[in-house]
């Protein structure tokens, strides 16, 4: 699957896409992957704060749990209901219909300080590389 | 030595193909000084007959041949030749937890079959595969609703067991959790006043026990709308699953602790039962212990797994709902035969012989002078007298008759020092309750 | 494929629904001797506030449905009764039927635990010689009966040690757990209200006794330490391990899930252990019964004595044995009525089988291992070579090149006529196949289980899709897991009645 190119990245395998000062989050193909099929996700409810860094909720597959962590520290002004009934939409469209959270940044600057589309390519071409070493 | 299958031989052709000269060279991680230099002082070998003869022995210098009207959380009913050779099948006894689904399904689906009758009794969705002991469950269902509400306080009643009250607290202590105990009323149940006046916005938890410990029954929907008003969530322990049978279910309740000792396992000193917990559909990720659930195979047939294993602690680590990895799982299965067999209507007339029993044991003891009801609130197999005489004085006196006397309250309740709970099960018969009734009244006519 | 395997063959296995499905008004399987006392109504005596019309659903069933539907779903159990179980950490071992038998004794299974003491002395001086002989294989100084199993072996020994700190002004802050640890360690310690700190592995999956040395500071309560490790491996340098704790007025902590490996040959209070648990389902033969019931003794030096949960077995003038209640420093309760007796009963009849010979036990189920070691480590990659004690973990290392791993391994050996053996475990060995054989298996077995590997391992290599996909006999193929975690359907339900009015 492709990386949009219009996204920000993090080394825990996050997506970040910001429009108007709200930005929405997700988790990578990537980190889909690694995981396997998820089967739930919980998420922070509309209204709770977020900082970097910080793990705002999880993703459970069978038999791992995944924190997930902030890459921007905002407010919460939306979190996808659909994965509640739907959670293995974060398999099949993780970089689309499965964005987990939308979030008022309180900081623009977050954004920039995270990784481009190829920056975070060669980061998991590294990681590809360690597991097969 | 007869369980050990191999030859001296067999032993020697294994170290030789391992490369070792002797058995002590396995061993040698282990530092020379601190390897045994002799052998251990216990006792035997015995023998298989020797082995039954000394707990023969054992068991003459307990209780044998005594009558008993002692209930309190653990109970002696009626128990099947069913269950018990069920039980000993070697398929379901000497088998682990079913993390290997395929060869697993026997345990599997009687697990389902559990969670299923539990969720029938209690009223509640869903119901996990069992736990320690009603008294671990109890303290578990609150430190579930501590993660629900993420509130720090309990309110407990003080009506409820003792010893329940006490592992709450032990789990308590380290947690985090402020623990208060609320007053019994006049009627013996609950003091709805004394709850309403401690019920505010930080509470996690209300805990009743129903039929609570002096055996008084409580309402629990009004306890429910209270609790909920603020935010709190009920938790309702049940030590006598056989009311259940009788009794409205407590469906009210946000999580139901139990107790399933009642349901054909052996009072046995104390151990080991079965506890579950029972509770909503939406509170199911935050529910400790082990659930099975129904599913289907690559080829479409129905099967049972162990699921949503993700609260566990072998993966959750220091993140876990629960550290406990055991369930009790031979003893919620022979609850499962047990309540099988019982069925709809062996239930319903077990309680209500139950009931009945205790509402003539009442009634016997009633009329003797010095006796005296304690608590007007209704009961089920348990309830509450006050003697004119120390209850410690007369259980002496009805030893000598070969009575175990009632269990007496002054111990757990200072002020309930002549409060003697009396239980009676289907197994007591009425001619031991009036002989139980005789013995009463000679103790306390007895010059002091 | 199929020549190569001995043990098993295929049998016709019947099917059965859910009890529920098997129901029908008016059955019954459970008669009560007539009601001797007046019936009292209680639809009177209780009113429509307390009473229940019936348990709504409840199965209504003769006896020989009863019998047959649990014989039936047991015949797709596996058991040790059936032959080997080589989980590792489990010690599936043989479960001794003369234990059964004493357990439900009349006079044993029938005490009430609050029935009085000197009607209970058979109970209590049951609870006495266990007691004796499990201080005396642990080499420990006191012991407590009443933890229900391992895991609240594990708190009751933190909330001890936590409680001598206390004492001393300082409860500290953090309990040490190396990451070989199984995961109820970290949940415990968090239990007793204290932060986990991990320890890596040195490279041949000791405790790395330097990092160690630099992690123990004054806010460390304990060490909490699995001896053997969970590879299986004795850790060398106990003693010292012990004095670096003691050194700071921290306290040692022993999982003795493994004391399989040590009954007769060695003893952890000789070691430097301040604290530890049995776990009597495991070393001591108690049924596993399907996931518990267990039994979590905590054996302890003499310093923790005065915070053991209250009540403790005395023994008076005379003989006379008693439970003491008044104990002012307790930890208080972690269980209601004492311990899981019947459980205890069953571990003495186990101990007094063997007397001093248990040290038999322990050299067979070292033997067994090593023997298994010895003969599948050409075909099975050991990513930790020290000397192994009552088990052995290789790992999938070698068959994943060709796609195949553990969890697939495990699966094929089903079809051998064996249990797998634990595969998500430990956590420092990915894709690890961690055998336990236990002194329960004859050199025969073992012989059989070797071929069986040795055969998986050479189909993983010639015909991957095979192991891929097993098991192949089994009444059900692999379970849908996802799904069952996705929508979890945990009881049954009648099937919804057809509503008239719809169309």
């Amino acid at each position: 699957m492709a990386y949009p190119a219009e996204f920000r990245y993090t080394k825990e395998h996050e997506w970040m896409a910001v429009k108007d000062g709200i930005a929405t989050i997700g988790i990578t193909d990537y980190a889909q992957h690694e995981l396997g099929d998820v089967v739930f996700v919980e998420l922070p409810k509309v209204g709770a704060r977020i900082e970097v860094g910080k793990s705002f909720g999880t993703v459970e597959s069978v038999k791992a749990v995944s924190e997930i962590y902030a890459p921007a520290a905002g407010e919460v002004v939306e979190a996808n209901a659909t994965l509640e009934k739907k959670p293995e939409t974060i398999n099949t469209d993780p970089h689309g219909a499965a964005w987990l959270i939308k979030v008022r940044l309180a900081n623009a600057a977050d954004a920039s300080k995270l990784m481009d589309v190829a920056a975070y390519e060669a980061f998991i071409a590294d990681k590809g590389k360690e597991a097969t070493a | 030595m007869r369980y050990l299958p191999k030859s001296p031989a067999e032993r020697q052709e294994m170290l030789a193909a391992i490369g070792a000269k002797s058995i002590d060279e396995l061993f040698s991680s282990i530092p020379e000084p601190y390897r045994l230099k002799k052998p251990l002082h216990l006792p035997g070998p015995l023998s298989e007959a020797e082995i039954i003869e000394y707990f023969k022995a054992r068991a003459a210098e307990n209780s044998f041949g005594y009558t008993s009207f002692l209930g309190a959380g653990v109970y002696n009913h009626l128990r099947s030749v069913i269950t018990d050779t069920i039980i000993q099948r070697g398929e379901f006894l000497t088998s682990y937890t079913p993390y290997q689904a395929e060869i697993s399904q026997g345990t599997l689906q009687a697990i389902f079959e559990f969670q299923t009758m539990i969720c029938q009794l209690t009223g509640q969705e869903v119901a996990n595969a069992s736990m320690y002991d009603g008294s671990t469950a109890t303290t578990e269902a609150v430190l579930m609703a501590e993660r629900l509400t993420g509130r720090r306080r309990v309110l407990i009643a003080r009506s409820v067991h003792p010893e329940y009250r006490d592992v709450l607290k032990t789990y308590a202590k380290n947690s985090g959790l402020q623990v208060e105990e609320i007053p019994f009323a006049a009627k013996g149940t609950l003091d709805t006043r004394a709850l309403q006046a401690a019920l505010k916005d930080d509470v996690c938890a209300v805990v009743v026990q129903s039929p609570n410990f002096f055996g008084a029954i409580e309402s629990v929907a009004p306890l429910a709308e209270s609790a909920h008003a603020t935010g709190a969530l009920l938790v309702v322990a049940v030590t006598e699953g056989v009311s259940l049978g009788l009794l409205k279910p407590p469906a009210e309740a946000d999580i139901v602790a139990m107790e399933a000792q009642s349901f054909g396992l052996a009072p046995s000193y104390g151990g080991p039962f079965a506890g579950v917990i029972a509770s909503r559909d939406k509170f199911v990720r935050q529910m400790p212990g082990r659930l099975t659930g129904q599913t289907t195979d690559s080829e479409g047939r129905r099967g049972f797994v162990l699921t949503l294993a993700t609260r566990e602690q072998h993966i959750r680590r220091e993140k876990a709902t629960s550290n406990i990895c055991t369930n009790q799982a031979l003893c919620a299965l022979a609850a499962t035969v047990h309540l099988t067999l019982l069925g709809k209507e062996g239930l319903r007339e077990m309680a209500e012989q139950n009931f009945s029993k205790a509402q003539f044991a009442l009634s016997e003891l009633e009329k003797i002078p010095g006796v005296r009801r304690a608590f007007a609130a209704p009961f089920f197999n348990e309830f509450t007298v006050e003697l004119q005489r120390s209850v410690r004085l007369v259980n002496a006196q009805l030893l000598r008759e070969k009575i175990i006397g009632p269990y007496v309250l002054g111990t757990p309740y200072p002020e309930l020092t002549k409060h003697a709970l009396v239980c009676v099960t289907e197994t007591t018969t009425g001619a031991e309750i009036t002989r139980f009734a005789a013995a009463v009244r000679r103790a306390l006519e007895q010059p002091l | 494929m199929t020549d190569k395997i001995k043990k098993a063959s295929r049998h016709t296995i019947q099917n059965e629904g859910l009890i529920f499905e098997k129901s029908s008004p008016g059955k019954r399987a459970f008669d009560l001797a007539p009601l001797d006392v007046p019936a009292a109504d209680p639809a009177k005596a209780l009113g429509a506030e307390y009473r229940r019309a019936g348990v709504e659903g409840f199965p209504e069933v003769s006896e020989i449905e009863v019998l047959r539907h649990f014989t039936r779903l047991s015949t797709w159990n596996f058991a040790i009764d059936l032959g080997m179980y080589p989980l590792g950490s489990c010690t599936m071992k043989y479960n001794p039927r003369v234990n059964e038998l004493v357990a439900r004794l009349d006079g044993i299974a029938t005490e009430h635990p609050y029935q009085p003491q000197e009607l209970s002395q058979g109970c209590l001086k049951i609870l006495q010689l266990l007691e004796k002989s499990l201080l005396e294989i642990t080499g420990m100084d006191a012991i407590t009966l009443q933890p229900s199993a391992g895991a609240q072996g594990e708190l009751t020994g933190l909330l001890l040690i936590r409680a001598y700190l206390e004492r001393q002004g300082n409860a500290r802050k953090k309990v040490l757990i190396p990451d070989s640890a199984h995961g109820t360690n970290p949940a415990t310690a968090v239990i007793a209200g204290y932060q986990v700190e991990s320890i890596k592995s040195e490279s041949h999956g000791q405790i790395d006794v330097d990092k160690l040395r630099e992690l123990v500071t004054e806010d460390v309560a304990a060490l909490m330490i699995t001896n053997p490790s969970t590879l299986g491996i004795f850790e060398e340098r106990m003693p010292e391990i012990a004095a670096i704790l003691h050194g700071k007025g921290a306290l040692l902590y022993m999982d003795g899930a493994n004391m399989n490996a040590l009954a007769g040959v060695a003893r952890p209070g000789d070691l430097g252990v301040d604290v530890m648990h049995l776990n009597l389902h495991k070393t001591m033969s108690t049924p596993h019964g399907g996931g518990g019931p267990g039994a979590g003794p905590v054996a302890m030096k003499k310093i923790l004595e005065p915070f053991r949960p209250a009540p403790i077995l005395v023994e008076k003038e005379g003989g006379r044995l008693a439970l003491d209640f008044q104990r002012k420093e307790s930890i208080g309760k972690v269980k209601a009525f004492g311990g899981n007796f019947g459980v205890l009963v069953r571990a003495l009849a186990y101990l007094l089988a063997y007397g001093p010979g248990l040290r038999q036990a322990t050299e067979d189920a070292v033997l067994n291992a090593n023997y298994i070691r010895k003969h599948l480590e050409d075909v099975f990659e050991l990513p930790y070579n020290l000397p192994s004690m009552h088990e052995v973990v290789f790992s999938d290392a070698l068959q994943k090149k060709n796609g195949v791993n553990t969890m697939d391994i495990a699966k094929r050996l089903i079809d051998y006529g064996f249990h797998p053996y634990t595969t998500a475990f430990p956590l420092i060995v990915p894709g690890a196949l961690m055998i336990e054989p236990t002194e329960s298996e004859s050199k025969e077995e073992c012989d059989l289980f070797i071929d069986a590997l040795r055969a998986i391992a050479e189909e993983s290599a010639t015909n991957p899709e095979l192991v891929k996909t097993a098991p192949h006999t089994t009444r059900v193929r692999r379970l849908d897991e996802v799904a069952a975690a996705r929508k979890p359907v945990l009881r049954w339900k009648p099937a919804e009645k057809r509503s008239e009015s719809a169309d």
